[in-house]
């Protein structure tokens, strides 16, 4: 019974694999986007966006930490553009790419869970080792600008947790298992109300550039995206969601 | 011995033999691909580093734990599922295969659901008591028990059904009540599958990635596993990732080779 239900698995990825290759012709191309997780609500949007303005232009995206995204590229990854969450990781992939542009800014906050059990009310509320605190670990721009934030503020801390990306920090804090977590403020907002805002004050604060490169081997429709990004309807669009301009 | 003649009357058509040697090159070629890429000049320094060895000394405590855990949780379980008839049986049976057909990140989340300090039972752990499992050493080796389990179980499951119960049958006639049995003749008959099911269960633990990440977070010296170690390297630097890739498959190889007879041995 077992031997069926495998071959008739294989045959539907045989046949899911041909499917999708027969449909590539008609000039319609699939760029492939790799974006820093901080930006997968916005470029969720854009991207739809993108594709209604230029129908034969689909866009795949793979949203993850910014290092992890570099080192794929690195590595030889099918990766048409790439947007980083800051000049370093994009700096890392740098021998595969265009001139990158910067398009956003970010800065961070702290997102508490609703209720906000731990009673955080500033940076220095951090520093009690009672409180269940995530953050990014230092190898992903949240993490280096948290490192830059807690450095600048001279605060000591014991995080529980360095997690890869910055969603796996929300994600736990809307989870309620954490009882603060340094995020960027634009993750704050696109959490709605499953998570409280703690707001870091500008001048203390961090601020994170966000740039964009097509890779050299991109087809002209991966220019065609960054442009769009660049655009004033792309621009609109990252505003809404709270990033600031570049 | 029979096992012998076995082997050598059976000829073995060419195409076997090829596909054997593609499947080997197919298993052997991305650890050669490692060794070349290994910076052996920096080894040293790499693997002295704080993160390196604090991920070693984590990795080998709790995976030895999960193993423990899941043979002494396992192993009860696998002679119910085994000697017990029961409705739903394979239903039970299925939910303990679970988590080897389950991404280990989903595999996770299901353990936040259950043991998080807003979970089904984590809840009131963090009320009455205060525990929170998620971001402790303790979540860890939940997290390693919960993918390593099914392995014990399936190994010692077949193992038990496999032995001829009629010595077992001649010991409870003899007067021994059924502890001493289990002790002195099920476990003893079955003790090559035991262990198999113990290395298996242990060497799925020590390379537990997803849910070990999800459940128990990423903190040097509490958390940090090598293969969480390893994926935090690779962020920045791809020789420390690929030195620390070198230990856990060091430690893995090293055990798995020098307890091969067993897996093997005396199955007959």
């Amino acid at each position: 019974m077992r031997f069926p239900l495998l071959a008739a698995t294989g045959l539907c990825l045989a046949l899911a694999s041909c499917t999708s290759q027969t449909t590539d012709n008609d000039d319609a191309t699939t760029i492939t986007v790799s974006a820093a997780a901080s930006l997968t609500d916005a470029f969720t949007e854009i991207g739809a966006d993108f594709t209604e303005a230029n129908p034969k232009i689909e866009v795949r995206f793979n949203f993850a930490g910014s290092s992890s995204l570099a080192e794929q590229i690195n590595a030889g990854a099918p990766v048409d553009v790439f947007a980083a969450a800051s000049t370093i990781s994009m700096d890392r992939a740098r021998d595969y790419l265009t001139e990158p542009t910067l398009f956003a800014s970010n800065s961070l906050a702290i997102a508490v869970p609703p209720g906000n059990p731990a009673g955080i009310a500033s940076l220095a509320d951090l520093q009690d080792p009672n409180v269940t605190l995530l953050v990014c670990a230092v190898q992903v721009p949240c993490g280096s600008a948290t490192e830059a934030l807690l450095e600048r503020n001279g605060l000591e801390v014991t995080p529980s947790s360095l997690e890869p990306d910055v969603r796996a920090v929300l994600t736990k804090v809307v989870a309620d298992e954490a009882d603060a977590g340094i995020v960027y403020r634009t993750d704050t907002a696109a959490a709605g109300d499953q998570v409280e805002q703690i707001t870091i004050p500008d001048e203390v604060n961090v601020i994170n550039r966000y740039p964009i490169a097509a890779t050299q081997t991109g087809p002209p429709a991966a220019g065609a995206f960054v442009d769009f990004v660049l655009s004033a309807s792309g621009q609109r669009i990252l505003k809404s969601w709270g990033f600031g301009t570049p | 011995m029979s096992k012998a003649t076995t082997r050598t009357t059976t000829p073995a058509p060419r195409l076997l033999i090829a596909l054997a040697m593609l499947a080997l090159a197919f298993l052997l070629l991305p650890l050669i691909g490692l060794l070349l890429e290994t910076p052996w000049t920096q080894l040293p320094a790499l693997l002295t580093s704080t993160t390196a060895t604090e991920a070693l000394r984590l990795s080998i405590v709790t995976s030895l734990l999960a193993a423990a855990v899941a043979t002494i949780l396992g192993v009860p379980l696998a002679w119910v599922l085994a000697r017990k008839e029961f409705t739903g049986q394979r239903l039970v049976r299925g939910i303990v295969l679970l988590p080897l057909v389950l991404p280990p990140v989903v595999g996770g989340v299901t353990l936040l659901t259950a043991f998080g300090r807003r979970g089904l039972v984590g809840q009131y752990l963090y009320d009455w008591f205060g525990i929170q499992l998620p971001f402790s050493t303790a979540g860890v080796v939940m997290a390693e028990a919960f993918v390593a389990m099914p392995f014990l179980v399936i190994t010692v499951e077949g193992a038990l059904r496999n032995i001829d119960t009629r010595y077992e049958q001649a010991a409870r006639t003899l007067g021994a009540s059924p502890r001493t049995v289990l002790f002195r003749i099920t476990l003893p008959m079955i003790s090559a599958s035991l262990l198999a099911g113990i290395v298996l269960a242990w060497a799925r633990a020590l390379g537990e990635f997803g849910a070990t990440i999800t459940f128990a977070g990423n903190f040097p010296g509490v958390t940090q596993t090598l293969p969480l170690a390893v994926y935090s390297a690779l962020e920045v630097s791809r020789d420390e990732a690929i030195a620390l890739s070198l230990v856990l498959l060091a430690v893995s190889l090293t055990v798995l080779v020098s307890l091969r007879g067993r897996f093997l041995g005396s199955r007959s």
